[in-house]
Parts: structure tokens; sequence; C-alpha cells
């Protein structure tokens, strides 16, 4: 086993870590990630990631919300406590719909929220990166490539070789 | 996110019709660069706090004080310290929620609508706009949980919340009140989220800064909110769509809320309230005012932190032309309804807006005409959007103008209703005034807290938005 947690890389403009990231792709890595201090424009496509599993949650959340305000106004009005207000019938969905769709939305809202801390892992206060004593800078205005030692491909020499050739700078390896 | 347009080759017809390049204002001044953004905005929480922040602070507690005073005299006495009486039952509670939650507009239009349309002009206004939009929300909370007198009752026998009573009643879902609990609850705690989201990079940023400046205590409590965010591509491709799923349920929100708030007024019987305009008619006046209310507080900022070049005049052109549009909007809705309780041929809908233009309250209508109706038109000119402090002034003629379309609205049509026997007119007891007064000191205690202890710009949103941070080169698109 390798003690080291991967290689990381700095690189200085947008371009050049777009352009890394798609010969790290096209090199045939799976565990790896780059850090930016903003979302860049096209980076997935150039790491040939998926597209977002969020919107999976947001919809399971939506029908939920949906689906709780209906039930529960019907439910008030025909079982739990019928109550004849103004000759109105006991239950419609016309009168129901405005708090059905207010509950879509917050429960969208936090499906929403609560999807993306569960697949991007978060809270998670430790990660070996942070460790780094150049990562203050991928908050601020410096952009990264690590490269992780659990790739089946990796290979010390050959990735320092890879992003030297793509243009990074200050490679080293990240403790675990 | 699949294939990115920018990722395809360019059309060949572009080689053909070879399109005018059009000049895009720059939205970041003085070509200033990602650290450049990162110390700015980092420095103003990093800072030492300044001296006028602590005199704002105690002027604005003090100011909050009134409206401690009034409610714990109104829950120790009771709601008939308020100056509703019959047949006004419903007059400055109702008028300053509604003013209150339709500032909250604006910030929720910034940060989602202007988001799903791509103006990429909000990049530096919309953290003080949503944190705008929270404090508005608070401060809209405080009357509609306290116009049930004893607050506690709000909760357990469900006076405002759905709660059963001590017979087994449930609240009446039939009632747009009952709606109105929901949108406004849910629209504070998507707000929160929203805002909570959009700031969770930022507070990574500040955390690291404060790790290696050695300042444990602030990297702690900044990197606990920060939720270990390492700003890795794997996690910024979910936060995006995150973040653009809260904008695409937070537009329909933001309309639905004062759409709701209408219905109040538009499912009830009442001569000038009954129509069914109010719906569009209170969305376009929610962001007249909110906008009103985010240029009062962000002309101030940009001068005392010198923001000029993240808040630049064309954030300010844009801000005004919306303010100009929507108050246009506005006094078209006020003429509609005048048309229509003419055409409409009903003689109390007709008495009702001739008595609001020429009854008692007269001096009211007038006031909310020439403030909403006549002040936006001056941003028709260049001239006056460019001139900062007239731009202010004209904002807090929206402000007052805003207040007194609320007011005139429900009082004058309550005051007159159908039979001239239960005719009556409405004056504001001594502790309402306190309230509302003291509404602004705790919008302003909040608003400041912000801007001490909160990144005020989305950092990362602004360095989206330079030309460098275009991984193809400025020029391509």
């Amino acid at each position: 086993m390798n003690q080291n947690y991967g290689i990381i890389a700095a690189f200085d403009t947008t371009p050049e870590l777009y352009h890394a990231c798609e010969k790290v792709r096209d090199a045939g890595y799976s565990q790896w990630d780059a850090l930016t201090p903003f979302p860049v424009h096209g980076l997935d496509a150039a790491m040939g990631m998926r597209r977002s599993n969020v919107p999976r949650f947001s919809l399971a959340g939506g029908l939920t919300g949906f689906c709780t305000g209906m039930g529960f106004i019907a439910w008030l009005g025909l079982s739990e406590y019928p109550l004849i207000v103004g000759g109105k019938p006991m239950f419609s969905p016309m009168f129901a719909f405005p708090v059905s769709y207010e509950l879509t939305i917050l429960f969208t809202a936090f499906a929403t929220i609560f999807g993306m801390f569960f697949l991007n892992q978060l809270p998670m206060h430790y990660h070996p990166v942070m460790k780094a004593p150049q990562f203050v800078r991928a908050m601020d205005d410096r952009f990264y490539i690590v490269i992780e030692a659990n790739d089946p491909k990796f290979n010390a020499t050959a990735i320092r070789d890879l992003l030297a050739k793509a243009g990074g700078k200050d490679i080293v390896e990240l403790e675990s | 996110m699949g294939a990115h347009a920018s990722d395809t080759p360019a059309p060949a017809i572009l080689a053909e019709v070879n399109p005018a390049a059009v000049p895009r204002p720059v939205l970041v001044a003085h070509h200033r660069d990602f650290h450049w953004i990162t110390e700015k905005i980092c420095g103003l929480v990093e800072g030492k706090t300044p001296v006028w922040w602590w005199w704002c602070f105690g002027a604005a507690a003090f100011v909050a004080s009134f409206t401690v005073a009034g409610l714990t005299y109104l829950v120790s006495t009771g709601v008939g310290v308020w100056g509703h009486a019959n047949p006004v039952n419903w007059a400055w509670d109702i008028v300053n929620f509604v003013f209150w939650i339709g500032i909250g507009h604006a910030g929720t239009l910034i940060s989602a609508i202007l988001c799903l349309l791509r103006q990429k002009w909000r990049t530096s206004i919309n953290r003080p706009a949503e944190a705008m939009t929270i404090f508005a929300v608070v401060c809209a909370a405080i009357f509609p949980v306290f116009h049930v007198g004893r607050i506690w009752f709000a909760v357990l026998p469900g006076w405002l919340f759905p709660f059963p009573n001590s017979n087994g009643i449930w609240q009446n879902f039939r009632s747009p009140l009952e709606w109105d609990v929901f949108a406004v609850s849910t629209y504070g705690t998507v707000s929160v989220l929203f805002w909570y989201i959009g700031l969770i990079p930022d507070l990574g940023t500040l955390r690291d800064r404060f790790t290696s400046a050695g300042n444990v205590f602030k990297a702690r409590i900044y990197g606990f909110f920060a939720m270990g965010w390492r700003g890795s591509n794997r996690q910024w491709s979910n936060y995006e769509m995150a973040y653009l799923i809260l904008a695409g349920v937070s537009t329909p929100l933001v309309l639905s809320v004062h759409t709701i708030v209408s219905f109040d007024f538009a499912v009830s019987l009442i001569p000038g309230w009954h129509t069914t305009i109010f719906p569009p008619y209170f969305v376009a006046g929610a962001i007249f005012s909110g906008f009103g209310m985010v240029l009062t507080l962000m002309l101030p900022l940009r001068a005392i932190y010198r923001l000029d070049d993240l808040i630049t005049q064309y954030h300010i052109d844009c801000m005004c032309k919306i303010i100009l549009a929507t108050g246009t909007m506005v006094g078209y809705a006020y003429s509609m309804e005048f048309f229509i309780a003419w055409y409409g041929a009903n003689p109390y809908e007709g008495f009702a807006f001739i008595n609001r233009a020429f009854g008692h309250y007269a001096w009211a209508y007038w006031i909310m005409i020439s403030c909403n109706v006549i002040t936006p038109q001056f941003f028709w000119f260049k001239a006056v959007r460019q001139n900062t402090t007239l731009v202010w002034i004209l904002c807090l003629f929206v402000n007052v103008g805003m207040w007194f379309e609320r007011f005139v609205i429900i009082v004058t049509s309550l005051a007159r209703d159908f039979l001239p026997s239960s005719w009556g007119y409405y004056s504001p007891s001594v502790v309402e005034i306190f309230t509302f007064f003291g509404t602004f000191g705790v919008f302003s205690v909040l608003f400041l807290l912000f801007i001490r202890f909160v990144p005020i710009m989305p950092m990362s949103e602004i360095k989206m938005v330079i030309p460098a941070a275009d991984p193809h080169g400025s020029s391509k698109h």
C-alpha cells in the first residue's frame, strides 16, 4: 500500500487547468479531482464527469411535498374533523392547492440541499488536501489537480511526468 | 453536466454572417484579478471593526428597542393597544407586514430570477440582497405573529400554525390567511437555505485564511459552517446543480408569495380589494419596493467600503431600469383599477376609488401616486442614474410610496365599505408607531451584523464573471 494520499499539481490559469484535465481524463485515470476557487465553465466535460444526480433528490422531495399538502388537507376535511365552512366542499384540490404548492417548494429545497450534501459527502471537516500548505490558494486564485494513490493506474513517475507536461507546477506528493 | 456549448466547434454559419462584436459592459472594473477580489471581500471581515460601525450599531439597537418595548407592552396588555377598531380591523399591522415582505422580494428576484436569466451583473449584489430578504422577512413576521396578542397561542392552539385547538378544530384551509402562513414560512426558510448554500464556498475561503493566519477560533467557527468545502470540481458539479434547482424553485416561490399575500385581500368581498388584478400588481409592487431598498442599502455600502469596482455604474443603471419598469407597471395597475371600477359599473367599487383619491385619506393616496408613479420616471435619464446621491434620494421616496400604497389599499377600503352607518376613520396609536419605527432598527441591526461577520459578496461567483475565469479565452464567448 502506498502511504501517500496522492499527487497534487498547481496551475495558474483556467485554460491551463482545462487542458490538463482533458489530458488526465484521456490518460484514463478515475480517482482524481480538480480543486478550483469557483466552478470553471465546461470543466465537468473536460474531466469526463456525468451529469449531477441532485435533480433526482429534488424530484422526490417535490412529489413528497405536494402529496403531503394534498393528503394532509384531505385527511383533515374528510376524516379528522369534517366541518362545513361557508357551504364549501369538505375537500377540493382547488383550495388545497396553494398550501400544497408551497410545500412542494419547501420539500424540494430541503431535498436538493440534503441531496447535494449527501452526494458531496459533506460535512467533511477533514480531508488530506486541506493539510497541504498550498491549499489556501485553492480557495483563492490558483487551480489544482489531485490524482489519488488509490487510482488503479497510479504510478508516481508517470503522473509527475503527465502533470508536468500539461503545465503543472509545484508538483508534490500529499500525505494521507 | 453533459456536453457544454463551449466544447462544440462554432457553427459554420458564423463565418458567413460575420456577427458584429457586441461590447459587453465589464462587471468588475479596472481588470481586477482573482486575488484582489478575495483580499477585498475577506478584508472587510478580517479587518478591525470600524468606528462608524459601532456608532451605527448603537443607533440601530436604540431604534430596535422601540419595537421591543412596543411588543412587550402589546403582549402584557392586549391587542387593544393598537389603534384598530371597527370598522378598520386591519391596519398598520398588515400594512407593515406587506411592506416588509414586499421588500424581501427583490433579493429573491436578484438571486433566483436573474440567475435563471443569466444576468451576470447579479453576482456582486446578490448576497447583500438575499440578506436583505431574510431580514425583511424577519421584520414582516413580527406583525402576524404578534397580532394574535398572546403569541404562545400562535403555535399550540394553532392561531397561525396548523395545530388543532382545544375542541379539536383545525385551521380553515379554505382561507387565504392560512395559505399565507405557509407561503411566508416557506419563503423565509427557502431564502435562508438559498443564502446559506451560496455562502458555503466563501466561508471555506475565510476558514483557510484564518487557518493560515493562525486564528484557530475563527477558523473553527467559519469552518463549521463551511461544512468542509474544498472546492473540488466533483463537488462543484453537484453544487452548481443544487444552486440552479434552488433558483428554479425560488422563482415560482417569490411570485406565489406576494400572489398569496394579495389573496388575503382579493378573496374577500370588500370594494377596492375584490379585484383580479391584485396578484400581478402586488408582485410588481413588491419588486419595485425591494429594488428601492436594495439601492438604499447598496449605495452607502459601496461608498463606505469603496466597492466601486464591484458595484459599477452598470449595476446601478440596471437596478434603476428595473425600478423604472416595475414602477411603471404599478402606475399602470393604479390606472387600470380606476378604469375597471368605472367599467365594472359596480357603484360600491366606483365609490371606493373616488373615495381613495378625493376622500378622507386623499393625502395618503396622493403621496402614493407621487412617490410610486412620478419618482421612477426620473430614471429615464442617464444623468439621473449616474448621480448616486439623487438615485439614493429617489429610492427613499420609492420606499415611502410603497408603504403608503399598502396603507391606501387596506385602510381606505375598510374605513368606507358598504353601509355609511359603519364608516369610520382610523389613526394609529403611539404603540403601533413605535413598533413599526423600531423594525427599521431591527433590520439595521441584522444588516450591520451581516456586513461585519459575513463575506458581503459571493467571491466565487464574482470570480466566475471576470475574463480570466473563462477557460477558452475571454473573446470566444
